[in-house]
């Protein structure tokens, strides 16, 4: 083995190993890292009860409603398995939407009602025209009619 | 059938004459590619269903940040190359590249924000993606300060090849960090592993722009190692002659 394989291997091999160090510590560090907990870690008791935290995941379809001084929100965050109610008082980013992504930021207050100091709207990684987006809305609507008779049989 | 002698290129003096051939031909790809992409992105592609207009500075972010992750592999690349064969020019290659890709990474953190305000409602939150592409700015910074701070190239080079080398590590936890963990920075639209969730349109607009940034920081590191290579080889007989030849 020439020196400057040997030298290589030996490059490689520190990176490897830099790679497996690396690895280790952020599966340590792994719920560190998350940046918001879903309805379901909350329910669970996996989100901090004694300090501000974050949850994600989507706004429920119909849950939204505002007081009557214009800037208090109340809506619902749902991960399809559990929903967590959220109150929030401030503007909401223009993205906010039912049925999309949220991000809030607060604490869980004792009533099990979030309350959120800063909301933030997590958008997908879907880009189209809005004429696809319409398009793609009928076909699923248009799926969901022509199953529907296979199901009662 | 003859060998193509590589090697020959290694050596700083015929790769500066080769360099310098090479820079206007990729100047002149990356704007006659940038002039296209750029017509797409903002006469041809459409605007988004839910992000409006303003999805358009994807066009700009996406290439900014592949080429940011790319450049920074491709100089680490250099660096090991440069530790195991002690070649002097694949230095000079690592740290003429390390200016563009902070350059890059910078304009990829810079226009996130200018995304993230209007569509998240925040110009910056700790989420693993944005924290470790800001660790990567930090990576080409520290690189080319230790460079800086060491007077002796050989040194300098070494030194700087150790970081590369380590921080390189942070490449695929950037590029993993939205599958990884829960991140308000949204998934990829485009991987090699399923079809891509974009327009066909836009994303022919935002490949054409990441081709146009993959020219430019050829180009721009070709012209800087050229500078390197001059600065470093200013007493060696062969610049002398240049010179010479061209008074």
């Amino acid at each position: 083995m020439k020196t400057r394989h040997k030298k290589l291997l030996l490059v490689a091999v520190a990176v490897l190993g830099l790679g497996a160090v690396a690895a280790l510590v952020l599966n340590a560090f792994r719920s560190n890292l998350v940046f918001f907990f879903s309805p379901t870690q909350v329910v669970k008791g996996e989100a901090p009860r004694d300090r501000a935290f974050r949850i994600g995941g989507l706004v429920e379809t119909a849950s939204l409603s505002r007081e009557a001084d214009g800037i208090t929100a109340h809506f619902r965050v749902t991960d399809t398995a559990n929903t967590i109610a959220v109150t929030y008082k401030g503007v909401l980013p223009d993205l906010f939407k039912e049925g999309k992504g949220v991000v809030a930021e607060g604490r869980l207050g004792d009533s099990g009602i979030f309350m959120a100091e800063q909301v933030l709207a997590k958008h997908d990684e879907n880009y189209m025209p809005p004429e696809a987006a319409s398009a793609l809305e009928q076909a699923e609507k248009s799926k969901k009619t022509l199953v529907l008779p296979q199901g009662k049989q | 059938m003859s060998v193509f002698n590589w090697y020959k290129f290694s050596s700083p003096a015929t790769f500066y004459t080769l360099a310098g051939k090479l820079v206007p031909w990729f100047y002149a790809a990356a704007i006659l590619l940038c002039v296209v992409g750029l017509y797409i992105s903002f006469f041809m592609a459409p605007t988004d269903f839910q992000q409006g207009e303003a999805y358009r500075i994807i066009f700009i972010h996406v290439p900014a940040a592949w080429m940011s992750m790319f450049i920074y592999i491709v100089m680490a690349g250099w660096a090991a190359i440069g530790l195991a064969f002690n070649t002097r020019l694949s230095f000079m290659m690592a740290s003429a590249l390390a200016p563009t890709g902070a350059m890059l990474t910078f304009v990829s953190l810079w226009t996130g924000a200018l995304w993230g305000k209007p569509m998240w409602g925040a110009w910056w939150v700790w989420d693993a993606r944005l924290t470790s592409e800001l660790i990567l700015f930090f990576l080409y910074l520290g690189f080319m300060a230790l460079q800086a701070a060491i007077d002796d190239p050989r040194r300098a080079d070494r030194a700087g090849a150790l970081i590369a080398l380590v921080g390189v590590i942070n490449v695929p936890i950037i590029y993993f960090s939205v599958k990884w963990w829960n991140t308000l920075h949204q998934g990829a639209s485009v991987s090699m592993t399923k079809s891509s969730s974009m327009a066909s349109i836009m994303l022919i607009g935002m490949l054409v722009m990441a081709l146009a940034a993959w020219m430019y920081a050829i180009a721009a590191s070709l012209s800087r190692v050229r500078s390197i290579i001059l600065e470093r080889e200013r007493n060696a007989q062969w610049v002398a002659q240049m010179l010479e030849a061209e008074l």
